[in-house]
């Protein structure tokens, strides 16, 4: 076993894995932060998508001790410092960018990395970052109009097409 | 009226909790001292067991028992929930389906043992160690092959490969035929309908649990019905009483099908906690998924369709071999009887229709409902044949539907369902209006200038949904009843609990169902709660599926509320000293009719919990009441949909690059849902008919068992989706006027897109009919240089 230590969502925290242990499943049962899903065993599905030093990362692919020292961030840590939604996470409600909600914590975590990255991205651009996310529910068609949303740009009102 | 209600897009307030990470799922419940199942599988697709030794594995770390076929000797295997009668009045051949395979594996993924051990890990590691000795038998896989004689068996015990032979309506074989035969035109076609993973992103879980103290039983399960797994798992499987067996579906990350069935792992789960006292739990690996979810569709069908000089349906047949897997899965012998021949009518006033189903034991993993289930694959093959009929008479594929379009309601249809209303030509108008289908030659032109083949492809679908009414699904060979139920609990505060035997797993139940009883009532949505997936919180349910939540949980919902309403009247009749009759409830007021008297709804919820004046000699205290909803008919949703298609004659590559639906769903109770369904079905069956294949090798390997080789449609695999559902024909025998939503973007799409590339390659000039699905960039380039 190895000892790590790290922050998770502004917190330090620290546990005891074995080698083969994965950030997801660190994050789900040592932290108890069961927001990160695990969807598949191939790092296809994204569901796990999380954020290590501000990058975001598929936390099925990575081992827990390969985060020491780093800042992780989760679904958790996600909404504002009232508790509230942030942007993303509302424009996700306003748009019915859910359904089931599996695949949700790696979508809003993929949209919130996209937008740093692009603040102002195209519909195009925004379907082919998220490649790494597969959704079974929605069609994509609300998804991407919750991120657009988000990004600040017009998108018509949900139910108004 | 507080906003909200019938009719508003509410937003979804279970939102909250899955946007922040706090929804919870199956896997995502721990209890005190649970040990993990690891269940070993078949990696053969069909074999002789010689032995299994666990010593080794057995003594490994952690290891606290290993389970096979022989712990569960005197336990049922599991059940299926429908019995079919062939053609020949003979029931269907129905093995058994252990829990852990008894001497023969029968497809790649069946359970041969289970290792359960302190930690997840340390059962893998175990199972490593496990020496399983079997001798492989040639696989069964061609569903003709398999019927041929002498063919190896899937089951040696059967007389054959067949399960059913099924003919419907069988009296009208000799009419069907001979109307064919003398017919102007026949147009014949020969298509597959490609075998699916349902693949909701959620794998399964199970965990069971037992308390010594009070002899009860809890499977926290990934289910659309718990109520249906407690009766099958508890009466046919384990032999525990309803009052013993506790099953919780909390947060379900999606169904489509594939978790309505009961699986051996949920009452592997149960039994396993009892026999070594502690809980025990199982969550599925993607991989394992694909090899232990049922699979979805796997028709192979040829039909043909007679038509008069004038285009005038005179006759249907259809003749469809429908692959079982290796056992019969919960409602799998349904899916291509009764919620597949009853459909063939579709929208048209076809007069005379004979169905034939085969229905084959092979060694794949089993087939059982998926989005749609038996109605995709009648729409797929009558919209392929109506199109391919227009092409070969020269009549617009529009045009040739309108032409038969049904007109008349209600229309009693040749394979013994009665649609009750709706207007075909009006979505057909409708679609074509959102889909601009006159300005298609212009954007084919330019496509035409971008080196790209534009097609434009047309489905109209009919579906029959709200499933349901239990005395015909009953001698139709439903082994259950398929009514609904709710109990409306009003606390004296005037709060009120919802408790539905319906299940949400990502349709916004908590939402929509809230809106109709606040819209009833006149209070605020938030003075509401929806209660579902627990069986001892909810009254006996029949869970969700076949687009029957607000059709018929809806409904039942409606009539408990009604029942609620009827007492508070009286109650508030008392209270302001008049007549029953006289009084009014408006915005969550009763008044007496005529005058300025009114008291609020929670005056009387009050006086209800605490009755000091009441009329206490007429009503009870205390307002509570329940309602059981079975129905009168099916529902019948109905729409057109446009798909409208760039094909690279380069590669063959077909980029979607517009779809429309225009939906009759009846009234609608949220329309940002209702849209929600349609885009994930609309995905779903593009899915189906663009990328999605279940391929197995002629060994019985399952070549696409997982995200690396199955293809999930991506974000930038669709395009942006045009829906409406402004044509509303409200259903005429539910409460509420509605039909359901959850199925028909996986109904209608396929044919749609398919006839959008025929199209596309027709116009092109190539002699191009049909390509099976799905239409990968291989097979269109392929159809188009053959």
């Amino acid at each position: 076993m190895t000892r790590v230590a790290m922050t998770v969502n502004g917190k330090a925290v620290t546990g005891e894995v074995e080698g083969r242990t994965l950030l997801s499943s660190f994050l789900r049962e040592d932290l108890h932060l069961t927001g990160t899903h695990v969807g598949c065993d191939t790092s296809q599905c994204g569901a796990c998508v999380v954020h290590v030093n501000g990058q975001a990362v598929k936390a099925c692919t990575m081992f827990a001790a390969e985060a020491e020292g780093a800042d992780v961030t989760t679904i958790e840590g996600m909404a504002n410092a009232d508790g509230s939604l942030g942007t993303i996470q509302q424009a996700f409600q306003d748009f019915h960018g859910l359904q089931c909600g599996f695949c949700t914590p790696g979508m809003v975590m993929s949209a919130a990395a996209l937008l740093k990255e692009n603040p102002t991205p195209t519909e195009a651009e925004v379907r082919a970052y998220l490649e790494g996310n597969i959704c079974r529910c929605t069609g994509y068609h609300n998804i991407v109009k919750a991120i657009l949303a988000a990004s600040g740009q017009s998108v018509p009102a949900v139910a108004a097409e | 009226m507080p906003d909200g209600g019938i009719g508003a897009s509410s937003k979804r307030r279970e939102d909250l909790r899955f946007l922040t990470g706090r929804g919870k799922y199956t896997d995502d419940i721990n209890l005190q001292g649970q040990a993990h199942a690891h269940f070993v599988r078949s990696d053969v697709a069909h074999g002789r067991i010689n032995s299994i030794d666990t010593s080794a594995a057995s003594s490994m770390p952690g290891v606290i028992r290993i389970f096979t076929a022989t712990d569960f000797e005197g336990v049922g295997g599991i059940p299926c929930g429908w019995q079919v009668t062939d053609r020949f009045g003979e029931v269907m051949q129905e093995p058994k389906h252990p829990i852990l395979a008894e001497g023969k594996v029968r497809h790649v993924g069946d359970p041969i043992c289970v290792v359960v051990a302190d930690t997840l890990e340390q059962a893998r590691d175990a199972a490593d160690a496990l020496v399983i000795n079997i001798t492989p038998l040639e696989a069964v896989l061609d569903m003709k092959a398999a019927l041929a004689e002498g063919a190896t068996k899937v089951h040696d015990d059967l007389n054959s490969n067949l399960c059913y032979d099924w003919g419907f309506v069988e009296e009208n074989r000799e009419a069907v035929a001979e109307a064919i035969n003398n017919a102007h035109h026949v147009t014949t076609l020969e298509l597959r309908n490609n075998r699916l993973v349902a693949n909701p992103m959620e794998p399964r879980v199970a965990v069971g649990d037992y308390d010594f103290s009070t002899d009860e039983h809890t499977l926290y399960t990934t289910s659309q019905n718990p109520h249906v797994i407690r009766l099958l798992m508890g009466a046919f499987v384990l032999g525990i009483p309803e009052h013993k067996l506790r099953v919780v579906a909390p947060d379900v990350g999606g169904g489509f099908g594939a978790k309505i069935y009961h699986y051996a792992e949920e009452a592997f789960c149960t039994f396993a906690a009892k026999t070594i006292g502690r809980p025990v739990k199982w969550t599925s690996t993607r991989s394992e998924a694909f090899i232990s979810d049922a699979h979805g569709r796997d028709h192979v069908t040829k039909i043909e369709l007679a038509l008069d000089e004038n285009g005038k349906f005179l006759a249907l047949r259809t003749d469809t071999h429908a692959n079982m897997g290796a056992y019969l899965s919960t409602f799998a012998p349904s899916i291509p009887t009764w919620l597949h021949g009853t459909l063939m009518a579709g929208n048209y006033t076809t007069p005379l229709i004979y169905v034939n189903v085969k229905a084959v034991f092979t060694n794949t993993v089993p087939v059982d409902a998926y989005r749609g289930a038996g109605r995709p694959e009648a729409t797929f093959q009558l919209e392929r044949v109506v199109d391919k009929a227009a092409r070969e008479m020269g009549i617009d594929p529009v045009e040739l539907r309108r032409r038969n379009f049904i007109t008349e309601f209600p229309y009693a249809t040749p394979v013994a369902v009665e649609y009750d209303t709706g207007d075909y030509h009006a979505t057909m108008d409708k679609l074509l209006q959102i889909s601009d289908h006159a300005g298609f030659e212009g954007r084919a032109a330019l496509s035409k200038a971008n080196g790209k083949l534009r097609g434009f492809g047309i489905a109209h679908y009919i579906e029959a949904c709200g499933i349901a009414p239990s005395n015909l699904v009953g001698q139709l060979g439903a082994r259950a009843g398929l009514y609904e139920s709710a109990t409306v609990r009003v606390n004296a505060t005037g709060s009120i609990s919802v408790m539905t035997g319906s299940h949400s797993h990502g349709q916004g139940h908590e939402t929509s169902f809230a809106q109709v009883v606040a819209d009833m009532i006149g209070v605020d949505e938030n003075q509401i709660d929806i209660v579902h997936g627990d069986t001892s919180k909810t009254p006996m349910g029949m869970g969700t599926y076949g687009s029957r939540s607000i059709a018929v949980g809806g409904s039942a919902m409606v009539r408990a509320t009604e029942k609620i309403i009827n007492k508070a009247k009286k109650i508030a009749a008392h209270l302001m000293e008049a007549a029953e009759g006289d009084i009014e409830l408006k915005d969550g007021q009763f008044s007496v009719a005529g005058t300025d008297k009114s008291v609020a709804w929670g005056d009387v919820t009050l006086a209800a919990y605490v009755p000091h004046n009441y009329p206490l000699e007429d009503i009870e205290p205390g307002l509570e009441e329940t309602a059981f909803y079975d129905p009168a008919n099916f529902t019948y949703p109905s729409g057109a949909y446009g798909c409208e298609v760039e094909v690279d004659p380069a590669t063959g590559k077909v980029t979607v690059v517009a779809f429309s639906a225009a939906d009759d769903f009846g009234n609608i109770i949220n329309p940002m849902i209702v849209e929600g369904q349609v885009h994930g079905g609309l995905a779903q069956g593009i899915g189906q008919a663009m990328i999605e294949n279940c391929a197995y090798d002629d060994q019985g390997q399952l070549l696409s068992g997982s995200y690396m080789d199955y293809a999930m449609p991506r974000a930038d695999d669709l395009p942006m989706f045009t829906v409406d559902h402004s044509s509303i024909t409200p259903c005429t025998h539910n409460p509420l006027g509605v039909k359901g939503c959850g199925e028909a973007g996986a109904i209608g799409s396929p044919p749609a897109l398919v006839n959008a590339v025929v199209d596309a390659l027709q116009r092109a000039g190539h002699n191009v009919t049909h390509i099976d699905m799905p239409l990968s960039p291989d097979r269109v380039w392929a159809a188009m240089n053959s």
